[in-house]
């Protein structure tokens, strides 16, 4: 039996190329400086990410609380982008990318990084907003009820509702009510972004991965997406990219530097903005590189 | 710049556009000039209605192209349908779920590498491929779905192309948002692929058309009869459900010619009224083809507005 099974994936292999090993235990350390407040949502245990050959992320530990804001930051090409990619499996659209290690997603205990999981649910679970406003030019009825349509509700009732809902939570609904109809690409950026926003959460996700949303907007959008954020975080686990450490020390309770594919320091905001524990981070934020 | 300040000063640009517009005005003169003169050739039976509800005939005067561009429109049509219906998914394959890894993927580079020398292949050699796989194996005979058939082969390469690069023309973004909120490869492909693209597809299509409606040569190799004078019966009946599908399948199978055809053989006759015919014919045809990119630029504008990304 196991020799067939061996020649079986032998020759799915010959066929599809070589297919990811599944990877064995690796024993959990405690190794988490800091106090956590609440439960913990994502617990991200020595997690190595490859594009092909380049090892993209190193050894990241990382817990991430339920329904609080983590900001992640530091200079370009450091990987926190990689990172939030990682939440919802983004990066296997595009071959040559691997995983290693663990990101247990909480309270079902499902391991992200495993290459078997269901990325239908897992996608369902982890919205995502892009760093441009992308939406479908389709209208704006359709933008936020696709992703309650490919999720297999067809009650158009039930679907009329939550597109409502979900419009009015993104803050848009006075705004667009009288033009459902009309091409989501008629909007301005600031409220193209808003319907993004109001596109991931319309299926109720439980975590809103945010990839620097705001980077490009003006200042008065900028600020109306910050509020939103927070008032999210009433209801969602929020993972924010961000470019601008102001905006971070703003919106977020804990916040992740990174560098070189590492994270660095992990902590509660505010400590990380007044009193870091490495200097690397301070120099970071001092202004004095990158 | 020079000592003077003045770009223009430079000898270059001075020749440059003289010789520049020389070469465009003896092209686009050559045309012109074509068109002019079938136009007057041909002007006596272009604007006699008979002209285009005749047969061809003995007798130049008599003679119409009513089996030539009838042959034309059901030619072109079983074309267009079996390059949409193969061309179309094979240029969503290649471009969204094709793996390139493995055996698998070592064919479809293969295959992608040589879908643009197929475009180059000389339109009589898929006229004896044509000869040989429908005529001879098939048993379609010398009739409309051969040549339909035909001359789909040869529009392949083109809608495939043509498909690649209207899908690769959607932003990433618009994929990576579809799939974020649980779409599934069909559901992106069905919702957002497919119709944003379908703007660059129907361009590349027409310009195959376009192209194809000229072609002589392969349908020559299959067949194509030069001397018509019956039109293939209609598919419909006057009883319930008013479609036939064995009339329908006798309109397939008859034999029949197209407008190229038709100029090639006035063209070759003796008598000089045929070729008051032949000019005539190839204006239509011109007519035809002006008219089919028209609608590809058309399309292409629109597109162009509804889909700004």
């Amino acid at each position: 039996m196991v020799m067939a099974n061996f020649i079986i994936d032998s020759i799915k292999s010959l066929f599809l190329g070589a297919t990811d090993k599944s990877m064995e235990e690796i024993k959990s350390k405690e190794q988490y400086g800091y106090k956590m407040e609440g439960d913990v949502k994502l617990d991200i245990k020595e997690l190595n990410f490859y594009y092909g050959e380049f090892k993209a992320l190193k050894n990241i530990n990382l817990k991430i609380p339920t329904k609080k804001i983590t900001a992640l930051i530091g200079p370009s090409g450091c990987g926190k982008t990689t990172l939030l990619r990682c939440f919802n499996r983004m990066h296997d659209l595009y071959p040559g990318s691997r995983y290693e290690g663990f990101i247990i997603f909480h309270p079902d205990g499902i391991n992200i990084a495993n290459p078997h999981i269901d990325l239908l649910d897992l996608r369902r679970r982890v919205g995502m907003v892009f760093q441009r406003p992308n939406p479908f030019p389709k209208s704006i009825f359709e933008n936020v009820a696709y992703g309650l349509r490919v999720n297999g509700v067809k009650n158009k009732k039930l679907i009329e509702e939550r597109v409502e809902w979900a419009l009015q939570s993104a803050a848009l609904w006075d705004e667009v009510k009288d033009r459902l109809n009309d091409n989501a690409y008629s909007l301005s950026g600031g409220q193209q972004q808003r319907l993004c926003i109001a596109r991931a959460i319309a299926i109720e996700p439980d975590i809103v991965l945010f990839d620097e949303p705001t980077s490009a907007l003006d200042p008065i959008s900028t600020s109306k997406i910050e509020e939103l954020i927070m008032t999210l975080k009433e209801r969602l686990t929020i993972i924010i990219v961000t470019h601008n450490m102001q905006q971070a020390a703003r919106v977020s309770d804990y916040t992740g530097f990174m560098y070189l594919g590492e994270l660095i320091e992990f902590d509660k905001t505010q400590k990380i903005f007044t009193v870091p524990s490495q200097k690397l981070t301070e120099d970071y934020i001092t202004g004095r590189f990158g | 710049m020079n000592k003077k300040g003045k770009i223009a000063d430079s000898k270059a640009d001075i020749i440059y556009p003289i010789v520049g517009f020389i070469a465009f005005f003896l092209v686009i003169s050559f045309l012109i000039t074509l068109i002019i003169d079938i136009l007057i050739d041909g002007f006596e039976k272009l604007v006699d209605p008979s002209f285009y509800t005749s047969y061809p005939s003995r007798f130049p005067e008599k003679a119409g192209i009513l089996s030539g561009w009838v042959g034309t429109m059901l030619v072109m049509a079983g074309a267009i349908f079996w390059s949409l219906i193969i061309g179309i998914p094979a240029g969503i394959y290649l471009e969204e779920y094709a793996t390139k890894r493995g055996i698998i993927g070592k064919i479809e580079s293969i295959i992608e590498l040589n879908i643009n020398n197929l475009a180059a292949v000389p339109a009589i050699i898929y006229g004896l491929l044509a000869l040989g796989i429908f005529v001879y194996r098939f048993k379609f005979g010398e009739s409309i779905l051969t040549a339909g058939l035909t001359l789909s082969i040869l529009m392949l390469p083109v809608i495939v192309v043509n498909t690649r690069e209207a899908i690769r023309r959607i932003p990433r973004d618009i994929r990576e948002g579809a799939y974020a909120v649980g779409a599934t490869k069909w559901d992106t492909v069905r919702d957002h692929i497919l119709p944003y693209s379908l703007g660059g597809i129907l361009t590349g299509l027409i310009i195959a058309a376009s192209r194809a409606i000229g072609e002589t040569a392969p349908l020559v190799t299959i067949g194509a009869l030069t001397f018509i004078a019956f039109l293939p019966p209609a598919p419909f009946v006057s009883e319930f459900p008013f479609f036939s599908p064995e009339k329908a399948w006798e309109l397939f199978m008859s034999p029949f010619t197209v407008l190229p055809i038709q100029i090639f053989n006035w063209v070759s006759r003796p008598q000089a009224a045929f070729q008051i015919n032949a000019a005539a014919a190839g204006f239509v045809l011109l007519v035809l083809t002006v008219l089919m990119n028209a609608l590809a630029y058309y399309y292409r504008q629109k597109v162009r507005r509804k889909y700004i990304w």
